[in-house]
């Protein structure tokens, strides 16, 4: 079985973003760039996969700049196969990016893929589910397990109450909560062999996707801001500053 | 142009959360339905119906959406879109799951977690984890909209006369994932989404059993219990109690951080609280730069001084 698995170039998640002065976008200007902490976590679990036998090639794939081979060559050095990248000038709207998947798994046919549940940086949580509705694959998103079975893979799902383990029907689409796995450094030897891996490099429009738009960006700002309150020294005066002046309990 | 907004419930109640994103629905002015899927779940429809501001509910009563299934539930959702122009759902775990589908598959995009309605096609939402607030002007025909709960107030007027609730008979046929079994937290203490008190450890709590002491406060203040993605990783508390980023984004009256430092990612969970309660032994954790309160010391002192005193 193929798996293909999702990576996406994003702001380090270390690093506190700034708006530019002109409120056209974020200042992304000499920022750490690394490769969205839950696409790590779809990479790791398809490496896992390969090992245990379930997986018999890892494709990573990208849609995004040139840069983002970078963290594409990051994800072979990690354990992946091969790597495609569908260059495009500029961010690429979650239905154009599932549009440009669903035409790389119409033409791969991986009976798995797995994607991070959200980007840190645009923070929209779709992808995953617009690429199970255009492929007519069934989805378990926010998985913190995942065996596969025979025909079939158990997801156990984080939801809002707690934990939920649904059947899927292979071939699907899996996205990556926190707790599935901790993915693994890469190791020299690892890093160096991954410059000879295969990355194919391909226009949005070599698969047949012309990208819409769907959304208009107006306008970034900062968020309001919340100075920092007081010390107080003890409990009893914590609990009368609550009590007399916040008057929250 | 009408709205259809999708409640959120357990088949007794509606969610609070629910109750937030009416309030974003009657602020893009349209005609407003509510569809209820789930099983029995009569009562809850008929509350529907009594919300100010609703015309119609319409009641999609079946097996197939006991569980609320992303496939079924978005092929029942593109099924009622025709005559809607905005399809809205306040943003949790289930609507995360299910409305990037209906999006797709209508072929239009979606605007997630939108914080503020300025017109009916315009919209604020938070992104970077809430360092940047940006302001998005939907270009397609029909609207994909998830609201983040915590920015609306809850609207809670009701109308003396129940609007019509109509039956949906599409049975939507998706024999592609079926439920296996559910590990709900069962949990006497306020609702973490909801509750306008909340008390939260981290990392710093340092185990599963002195949890205790947080949820002895909790229980002092009646609060629900939360914490942070390194309490969670490390295996303290479940899951659903995780407050940030990619957890749950609450703004409670008062929020007590107890060992947390304060990850960006935690702060864009909860920096919306009114109050916020830092205590932490390192008088540099970056949680003190949001606390209206922050007490440096030790939470193995400061938690049952505080809980006997109270």
């Amino acid at each position: 079985m193929k798996i293909l698995v999702g990576v996406k170039r994003v702001i380090d998640y270390n690093v506190k973003v700034r708006v530019k002065a002109d409120q056209s976008n974020v200042d992304l200007t000499n920022v750490k760039m690394a490769m969205n902490p839950f696409c790590e976590i779809a990479v790791e679990e398809a490496v896992r996969l390969k090992e245990a036998g379930v997986a018999s090639e890892v494709i990573v794939m990208s849609v995004g700049t040139t840069q983002s081979q970078e963290q594409l060559r990051n994800a072979m050095a990690l354990g992946a196969d091969r790597a495609i990248l569908v260059e495009t000038e500029s961010d690429v709207e979650p239905l154009n990016v599932a549009k440009a998947f669903a035409a790389v798994v119409e033409k791969e046919q991986p009976g798995l893929v797995i994607l991070g549940k959200q980007s840190i940086d645009s923070d929209n949580n779709q992808m995953g589910q617009m690429l199970a509705a255009l492929t007519k694959r069934p989805q378990g998103t926010f998985a913190s397990k995942l065996l596969i079975d025979g025909g079939k893979a158990l997801v156990t799902r984080e939801i809002d109450g707690g934990l939920r383990t649904i059947a899927l029907t292979l071939p699907a689409i899996v996205t990556t909560d926190l707790r599935l796995n901790e993915p693994r450094y890469a190791k020299l030897p690892d890093i160096m062999k991954a410059k000879r891996k295969l990355l194919e490099t391909l226009p949005l429009a070599d698969l047949g996707v012309t990208s819409k738009a769907h959304c208009r960006i107006d306008k970034v700002e900062a968020p309001a801001t919340r100075s920092a309150g007081i010390k107080v020294a003890s409990v009893d005066e914590l609990i009368s500053k609550l009590k007399d002046e916040a008057k929250v309990i | 142009m009408t709205t259809l907004l999708i409640a959120e419930h357990n088949s007794s109640v509606l969610s609070s959360s629910t109750l937030s994103a009416l309030t974003a629905a009657q602020a893009i002015g349209n005609e407003i339905h509510v569809l209820v899927a789930g099983k029995n779940i009569e009562s809850v429809a008929n509350a529907a119906a009594r919300l100010s501001g609703v015309t119609k509910v319409l009641c999609a009563n079946a097996d197939a959406y006991e569980y609320v299934l992303a496939e079924p539930m978005g092929d029942l959702v593109v099924h009622l879109a025709a005559s809607y122009s905005h399809i809205v759902a306040p943003s949790n775990s289930e609507s995360k799951d299910f409305m990037p589908r209906v999006a797709a598959l209508l072929d239009v995009g979606q605007v997630s977690d939108i914080c503020a309605v300025l017109s009916a096609d315009q919209f604020k939402r938070p992104i970077y984890a809430g360092n940047a607030i940006a302001t998005v002007t939907v270009l397609d025909d029909k609207k994909v909209i998830t609201v983040r709960a915590s920015s609306f107030d809850k609207s809670t007027q009701q109308n003396d006369q129940a609007c019509v609730v109509e039956a949906v008979d599409f049975i939507a046929d998706s024999n592609l994932s079926s439920w296996q079994s559910d590990d709900i937290t069962e949990s006497a203490r306020p609702d973490l989404a909801s509750a306008s008190r909340i008390v939260s450890g981290g990392r710093g709590v340092g185990s599963g059993d002195n949890f205790a002491l947080v949820e002895a406060l909790a229980d002092k203040l009646g609060a629900a219990v939360g914490a942070s993605r390194a309490a969670v990783d490390a295996g303290f508390v479940s899951n659903d109690l995780q407050v940030g980023q990619t957890g749950k984004i609450v703004a409670p009256d008062l929020y007590m951080a107890f060992g947390i430092s304060g990850a960006i990612q935690h702060l864009a969970g909860m920096k919306d609280s009114k109050v916020i309660v830092a205590v932490n032994k390192d008088e540099d954790a970056p949680i003190f730069q949001v606390a209206d309160y922050g007490l440096v010391g030790d939470l193995f002192d400061v938690l049952p001084e505080m809980t006997s005193k109270l």
